[in-house]
This record gives structure tokens, sequence and C-alpha cells, in this order.
């Protein structure tokens, strides 16, 4: 019940911020947008996007926005399409890493001692090894890796990074007296992290979630790219795959090539514009006015 | 003719609910070698009316009138270079914590050799040179040219703030609580120094505090704000013997003391107003034991007798006519 | 009266330096008093003399290196119970940082009532924190909880620090400089609630602090302490009236006072810089500093010397001057 209560303070003073801030507003219109597609891409589709019934390699008009596929197919209705591929994909490893990322970064950081040099040990060695080859080498061996496969081989790779800031922030709130306060009181080990040290990272964490579906997003459509992921599915890094295969530069089909990958630019945009914002919604006590000073006012 | 005469000076901080009047028609002024002690409450506007003067106000702080004359010259009518070529060799300011005023990446000796490369052209050895004795002059052994800020303690680290900001000899060196985060005893000791070096070399003081017996063995003179106003002004013995302001009053009751039989104290009841909607009439009326009609309806101005002004209804009544 | 509060020998020694410079901090050493119910006692140290580690020690924090703590009867073992922690809470110096900025004022209240007070009902602690608050001078009660601390002054959030530790019903509370940080004209409103606290609700308080007229406001007892030892204790007044320990004298005279005229005996060049004490040897921690210091203050440690049956003071100066009475 008190978790519902803040979470609706949290979304009244977010809305309330981005009526302010420009930067995020923006940022959050382009992903509401991206996500009305990806829910409801049928609604957007002129036509069907797999239907190869078009004039092949035809250009701009009415009826195709952005022309055809040299096999047909209309490019627009593809770029929706593969909408809500791309935006799962980025939520949902953003989301995993992220509560990835908090587990371990937070225990490490409050746990202490060998709890947290083993975290850390593994953090590290995680963090060390060379993500691209080791993508690559997993989807490679799993052959045509499916949208799960994806997932898991992103937030395998990804988790590292997160979990490293968030223990360091962790550490630095660790002895703030408020923390102490909780322990003197009487507080389990639990309740110190979840309700008192969270709360005030929320930010970070946020920012976290935000730059890990980006990274998500890239790397997805990255691999995509290259032919790894289930050249079949329906999404942006698919088309790029599609679209090299078939020379779209070379044979005059340049949007074949570009629509994909200016919609990867404005999800990317969009996250992060919304990552500027964070640092206030979190922590209500958070105003840029006035300097903390010692002394303070009766 | 004063060494600072800060006219009628106002100073606005931005809120999301409108001005704040931090600083308000403040008049103020300085001979050379004097030390005028800023005293009052967190939120009195003492350290913005510091921090106006030396012209480092930033956003959301904004002049809204008056000006501040050094020796002759509007300093709120000079360029940013003209003023840059000033600061540190007129006014040099020493913040309030050394801690967080002191870059940790840099030796004690880098930073001096910095201020003094931003405001002079003095060659290596010149800078050298006058480093090390700026640090005897405050007490501290050269050797700790090579220091870094957390290697020192805290009245050290206070010393070298001081040592910094006397490097080209200002005429003028403002204090923001330079003691607040000492010890007694280190307190005591840094007040000493600050007026021997006063004595040696000339220099007035503006020193801002909230804890009024710090300074009150030092100042020459001594203001009290309150709300952003100054409520009381006089020599540092008449605003102690005889303060006339009941908020001076109260202040001066809200210290214990280590002499004479334990009494029962009661502070100041109350908070201090908002700056965005002051109350009509005198600002400190809602707290005022002494409280009378006009008090709420009528702001009384700072009258001066014989060198000892207060902004009072009771010590200067006002005839309605 | 009985006692609330026995602590004995209690030592604190923390280990510093990297893999080369290795070395033990002794951050308290031998600290022997009690405090008895109903009674302010001040604890009155610099930085570094080893005062806020004695009260997180009696916080449970941390646990001592060595020493017995006697609370209420019990010997304290190095876990503390909750209702140990309960029956003598913290209030913290920092405004700021003791209390977390993105909850409610109510919140630590109600969730410090509900692990220490499980006899009363969910409404009753409502009930319960209100008064809490208006105990402490914060009213109206009910209006405060729902505000969050940034809309809190200072002095608000200290009052705020005070009726949390109030919450658990204690016998005992550990102030650690609560009013350091505030503003002089502040200071004596949250030091008259810890006088009224003592005299309502009979609750015993430690006041640590570093400036001894406030000491002397709400202190029954005085313990003035210098690089982890106890240098001098006494009933207040005597301590005042006649402080015998060279440290307490220089605490004295360097304390601002604007009614006295300043005292010249304070030497110059003392620039007051308590030691770090790490792998100490024997003899006077205060000897460096010390105006009557002798040969045999450097190598042997200093006896105790009882001036009176509620006055003692850890000197060989002082021993020396008794003993030729």
């Amino acid at each position: 019940m008190k978790v519902l209560g803040a979470l609706g303070r949290v979304a009244r003073r977010a809305i309330n911020f981005l009526r302010r801030d420009k930067k995020a507003a923006v940022g959050a219109v382009i992903i509401f947008a991206l996500a009305l597609v990806a829910a409801f891409p049928s609604w957007f589709m002129p036509h069907d996007p797999t239907a190869e019934i078009y004039t092949p390699g035809a250009g701009l008009s009415l009826n195709h926005l952005l022309g055809t596929t040299s096999f047909g197919q209309d490019v627009f209705s593809q770029v929706i399409a593969g909408t809500r591929e791309s935006f799962l994909i980025a939520m949902i490893v953003g989301a995993l890493t992220t509560v990835i990322s908090v587990v371990i970064g937070l225990s490490a950081a409050y746990s202490g001692g060998l709890v947290d040099d083993g975290l850390s040990l593994l953090t590290d060695v995680v963090l060390v090894i060379p993500t691209f080859p080791l993508i690559i080498v997993i989807t490679a061996y799993v052959k045509n890796a499916s949208f799960w496969m994806l997932i898991f081989v992103l937030v395998f790779t990804g988790w590292s990074y997160g979990a490293r800031q968030l223990r360091v922030q962790a550490l630095s709130l660790r002895n703030r007296d408020y923390l102490l306060a909780a322990r003197a009181r009487g507080e389990s080990g639990f309740y110190v992290v979840f309700v008192e040290l969270l709360p005030p990272m929320t930010s970070l964490i946020v920012a976290n979630f935000l730059s890990s579906a980006l990274y998500a997003v890239l790397a997805a459509s990255g691999l995509q790219f290259v032919g790894l992921g289930n050249i079949n599915d329906q999404s942006w890094g698919t088309m790029l795959y599609w679209a090299q295969n078939n020379e779209a530069l070379a044979t005059g089909l340049p949007l074949w090539a570009l629509a994909p990958g200016v919609a990867i630019a404005i999800l990317g945009s969009g996250l992060a514009l919304l990552n500027y914002a964070f640092d206030e919604i979190a922590n209500p006590a958070l105003r840029p006015v006035r300097a903390r000073r010692k002394v303070v006012a009766a | 003719m004063s060494l600072l005469d800060v006219n009628d000076l106002c100073v606005d901080y931005a809120t999301p609910n409108g001005p704040a009047h931090a600083v308000s028609h403040v008049n103020l002024s300085l001979e050379a070698g004097e030390f005028l002690a800023i005293v009052g409450e967190s939120g009195c506007g003492k350290t913005t009316l510091l921090f106006a003067i030396a012209q480092l106000l930033t956003y959301p702080a904004a002049f809204t009138g008056g000006s501040v004359v050094f020796n002759g010259l509007d300093l709120t009518s000079l360029s940013p270079e003209e003023l840059r070529q000033r600061r540190w060799r007129d006014i040099s300011v020493v913040m309030q914590s050394a801690m967080n005023a002191l870059n940790p990446t840099l030796s004690i000796g880098e930073q001096l050799a910095d201020a003094c490369r931003a405001h002079t052209d003095w060659d290596g050895e010149r800078i050298a040179a006058r480093s090390a004795e700026v640090l005897q002059m405050v007490s501290i052994d050269p050797v700790h040219l090579a220091s870094y800020a957390y290697q020192l303690s805290g009245g050290m680290r206070q010393r070298a703030m001081i040592a910094m900001a006397l490097l080209l000899e200002p005429q003028l060196v403002m204090m923001d609580e330079p003691t607040s985060a000492l010890d007694v005893v280190a307190q005591r000791s840094l007040m000493r120094q600050v007026e021997d070096l006063r004595q040696r070399l000339g220099f007035s003081v503006i020193f801002v505090t909230h804890d009024m017996s710090v300074v009150s063995h030092f100042s020459d003179r001594l203001a009290v704000m309150y709300a952003g106003e100054v409520v009381e002004l006089g020599s540092t013995r008449q605003v102690f013997d005889q303060s006339r302001h009941p908020y001076t009053q109260g202040l001066m009751e809200a210290f214990p003391s280590l002499l004479g039989a334990p009494r029962a104290l009661t502070g100041i009841a109350g908070n201090p107003p908002s700056l965005v909607e002051p109350p009509p009439g005198c600002l400190f009326a809602p707290r005022c034991k002494y409280v009378f009609e006009t008090c709420r309806v009528l702001a009384p101005e700072l009258v001066d007798r014989e060198g000892h002004a207060t902004r009072c209804h009771l010590v200067n009544p006002v005839v309605v006519a | 009266m009985s006692e609330v509060l026995g602590v004995e020998e209690l030592s604190r020694h923390f280990r510093v330096g990297g893999f080369r410079s290795r070395g033990t901090l002794h951050a308290v050493d031998d600290v022997t008093f009690t405090i008895a119910a109903g009674e302010i006692v001040a604890l009155v140290g610099e930085s570094g003399s080893g005062k806020s580690t004695i009260a997180r020690v009696l916080a449970g924090l941390y646990p001592p290196t060595s020493g017995r703590i006697t609370f209420e009867g019990q010997v304290l073992g190095t876990r503390f119970t909750r209702e140990t922690r309960g029956r003598m809470p913290m209030v913290f110096q920092d405004p700021f940082g003791s209390i977390n900025p993105v909850l409610r004022v109510g919140h630590g209240l109600l969730r410090a009532l509900k692990l220490h007070r499980p006899d009363i009902s969910r409404d009753q602690r409502v009930d319960e924190a209100v008064t809490l608050l208006e105990k402490v001078g914060l009213s109206p009660g009910g209006d405060v909880m729902t505000r969050y601390p940034h809309e809190l002054s200072g002095g608000q959030r200290q009052r705020l620090g005070f009726a949390q530790a109030l919450a658990s019903r204690p016998s005992l509370i550990l102030a650690d400089e609560p009013v350091s940080m505030l503003d002089v004209s502040i200071r004596i409103g949250l030091l008259n609630v810890m006088k009224e606290l003592r005299d309502s609700e009979g609750v015993s308080l430690l006041y640590i602090t570093h400036d001894l007229a406030s000491a002397r406001y709400v202190a029954d007892r005085m313990i003035v302490l210098y690089a982890g030892r106890v240098a001098e204790e006494g009933l207040t007044e005597e301590v005042i009236a006649t402080p015998q320990h060279p440290y307490t004298q220089l605490l004295m005279s360097s304390a601002p006072d604007p009614r006295l005229p300043l005292s010249e005996d304070v030497e110059h060049s003392d620039l007051g810089e308590p030691p770090k004490v790490i792998d100490p040897h024997a003899g006077c921690r205060f000897a460096p500093r010390c105006p009557l210091v002798r040969d045999e203050c450097r190598h042997v440690d200093p006896p105790r010397v009882d001036v009176s049956a509620t006055h003692h003071a850890v000197c060989f100066a002082v021993a020396e001057s008794w003993a030729s009475r």
C-alpha cells in the first residue's frame, strides 16, 4: 500500500517536473510515442511488412512513405513493425540488468568484508570479459539467437558496470548518519538497505536503467546487423542486415538502410534525454538554488 | 574617505515562489585597518552580503540595487576582467570550510602558486619565496608547501586559507565563519593570529559569524543582521554592553557563560520570517517581547545616535502625526 | 541514586595505515565513569579526544576492544539487543545527515515506536508520535509528521532526533554533539529540551560536546577527556570553579566570553592540536602542550588524584600540589 502511495507521488512529481524541463519532456514524448508504436503496431502500419508484393526498389511516394526494399516490401511498415522488438529488448534488458546491479552492488557495499570482496571480484571478472567477442561466441554457438537468447546474453554481459557504479555510491552513503541512526534504532540489515539506503539512490538507479537500455538497443542491433540474431525477426537490426546484404546503399535504396538507423538513433536520444532529468524527481530535497552550508538555519 | 562604502545594497534570490529579499538596503562603511564583524543567525543574509561585496554572487542571487564603493571605485560598475585584476590584490576572501575550499588533489604550495599566477606575473622563484613567507606568517612550517589538505589538521588548514588570502597584501580581507569548524582552543589561536597579522600588516577585516563571542575581543565595530537588514551597528563594546535592539539583547541572552552563578536562559522564541513574503512593519515584530502597534505597521529606519545605530521603534520613537 | 550506566576500563583501538605503516590508533584508553538515573553527564573534549568513539561504542555501533559496559545492571555483550538499543538511543550531531531526506518526518518516529513499543496498536502509535513531537516543542505534531526533513530548520531536526530517541522510553539518551552544528542562538532551545527531559521524564543524558559553557549549562557532572583518556571528572560547578588539570584550565581560558577581558595567559605558541595517539608509550598525553610539565610526565602514566569526594584529576602536577597540603 505504502509502495503504491510512494509510486503515485513519484509519478505526480515526475509529471510536474517534465512540464518544466524541456529536454526531459522531449525525451518522455519520444519514449511514450515509441511505446505506443511498439504496443499497437497495426495502428501505424499501412501495409503488411513481410508482404513482398509491391514494386521493388520504388522511391518515396504517398503509398510507400519510405520507399520499398529490393524484395518489394514497404520500408515504413517494416520500421513500425520492428519497433516492438527493439523497444522490448531495451526495456527488458534495462530492467533486468538494473535489478541485478542493485542487488549485487548494494549488498556488496552494505555487507562489507568478505561478502563485498567476493561480489566485487565477481563483478570485476565479468566486467573485464570482452563483451562483444563473448556475445559473438555465444550467439554463434546457439545459431539464430532468438529474442530471449539475445536478452540473456546482453544481461549477462551488461550488469557488471552498473553494479560497480551503484556499489560506489552506496559506499559513499553508507556512513551517513541516518543509516547509523537506523541501525542504532535496531532495524535489520535488510530494512536498512531497502528502505533507507535505496531511495536516495533512485536517481542513479534510474540513470543506470536508461543507459543499460541504450546499450541494449545498440548491442542488439549490432548483433542482428551482423546476422547473429534471428534473421527472420522483425526488428531494426535485422532490417539493417537485409539492407546490407542487398547492398541497399549501393543500389540506390538508401532509405532501407537509413530508416532503421534513424529509428535506433531516435530511441537512443529519447533514453538519453530522459537520463538528464532524473535527479530532481527522486530526491525531494534536491533543489539547485542554495548552496549547503555547515551552520544551519534556525 | 572610507576604504569601503556599501550603499543601500539589495540582493534578491530567485525562488520558485518569487524573489527572496536576502539583503535589504544595507549601508555600511569601513575605514582602513578597521575590523568589522557582521553577526546574525543563518539565513539572515550575512554571507550573501559578504559575497555581494566581493562581487562573487551567482545565479540565483542577483543585485537589485545599491553600490559597493572600494577606494572610491564602484565595484558593481566594473567589467569581469577589471574585477579579476583587482581580486586578491585589493580584496581577498577566506571561505567557511577550508576542507571544502582547498583542492584535495593539489598540494598547498601548488594552490598558492596557482593563486599567484592568476593575479600576478611573478616568476617561479618569487612565487616560491612569497608562498613560504605567507605560511610562516601564519605559523605553518614552509615544509608543508608539499603537503596536501588532508594531511593538515583543521586549524592548520584554516590558517593555510588565511595565508592564501594574504598573498598579495590586500587592503581588505573578508572572512566567512572561518572558525566554525574548529574547536575552542584552535579557534582562540586562529583569532589571535588574525589579530596579530592585522596589527602588523594593517589590513581591514570584515568577519561574518553567527557566534558573536568569537569576535568580541577583536572587532572594532559590530553589525547585527536580521532577515536581510542591519538592525544594530556600533562599536563592539557599545553593542555588547549597551545592546539596544531587542534581537541583539535576545542574542546576548542566548550565550551560556562559564562565569557567575548558573541561570536559566531562554533564547529567542520563533523563527526568522519568510524573505519572500516578509511581514508588514518591523521584520522582528513577530518574535519581539516589546512589540506594540506601530511595529506591525511601519518598518523602522536605522537611526544613528552617536555612532550607535538601531532599527527599532522602541529606541527611536516615531511621532505619528 | 541508582546507577544506569557503568563504564569500566573501556578501550577502543583501531588499526590504521596501509601495508607499510600499520599501527594501532588508541582512540579510547581505560575510560571509567558512571551515570546515575535522572542525571546529565557531559563528556567534554576536542576532536580526537575519543568522545564520539565512546558514544558509538555505547550505541552498539562498534564493539569495545576491552573493558566492560554495564547498563541497567546487566553487562552488555558485543551485540546489542533491540531492547538495549531502545533503552539507550543516540541523537546525532548533523541535522542534515541524521535524517533520511527522502522519507517523511513521521517515518523514523513511527518505526522507532513500532520496533520498541509492541504493546501499542497502530493508531495509538500515531497519537504517541504526535505527543512525542509536542514534548520536544515541535507543534502542531500532526502537521510536522507529514513534512519532509528539508522543510524543517536545523534546530527543528535536532528536536526530532530527541523525539525519536524518546519513542523507545529510554533510561539514557546518548547525545553526540547535538547542538554543535546549530546557530548559537538556537542552541539554548535544545539545551532546555534536554534539561526538561531530565526533569519531567527522568531520563539521563550523556551530553558529548567540545563546548564547556554549554556543558556547564546542562550537566550535573562533567568528564574532561584528552587524547582518549579521562583528565578530570567532577560535579560541574566544582570543575568550573576550581579546574585542576592544566588541560581543563586551557579549555576554560580559551572559551570566549565577551564579558571577560581577553586572557593573556594562554601561550600564543599553543596552536591547539590534540595528538593522534598511535602506538603510544607510557606517559601523560598532554605533556607536549602542558605548561606544568615535568620529567616524569613524559615517561610514567599520571596518577589519579581525588581532590574531593566528587572531583578528581589525573595529573602529576595536581598530585604534587595536593600532597603538600
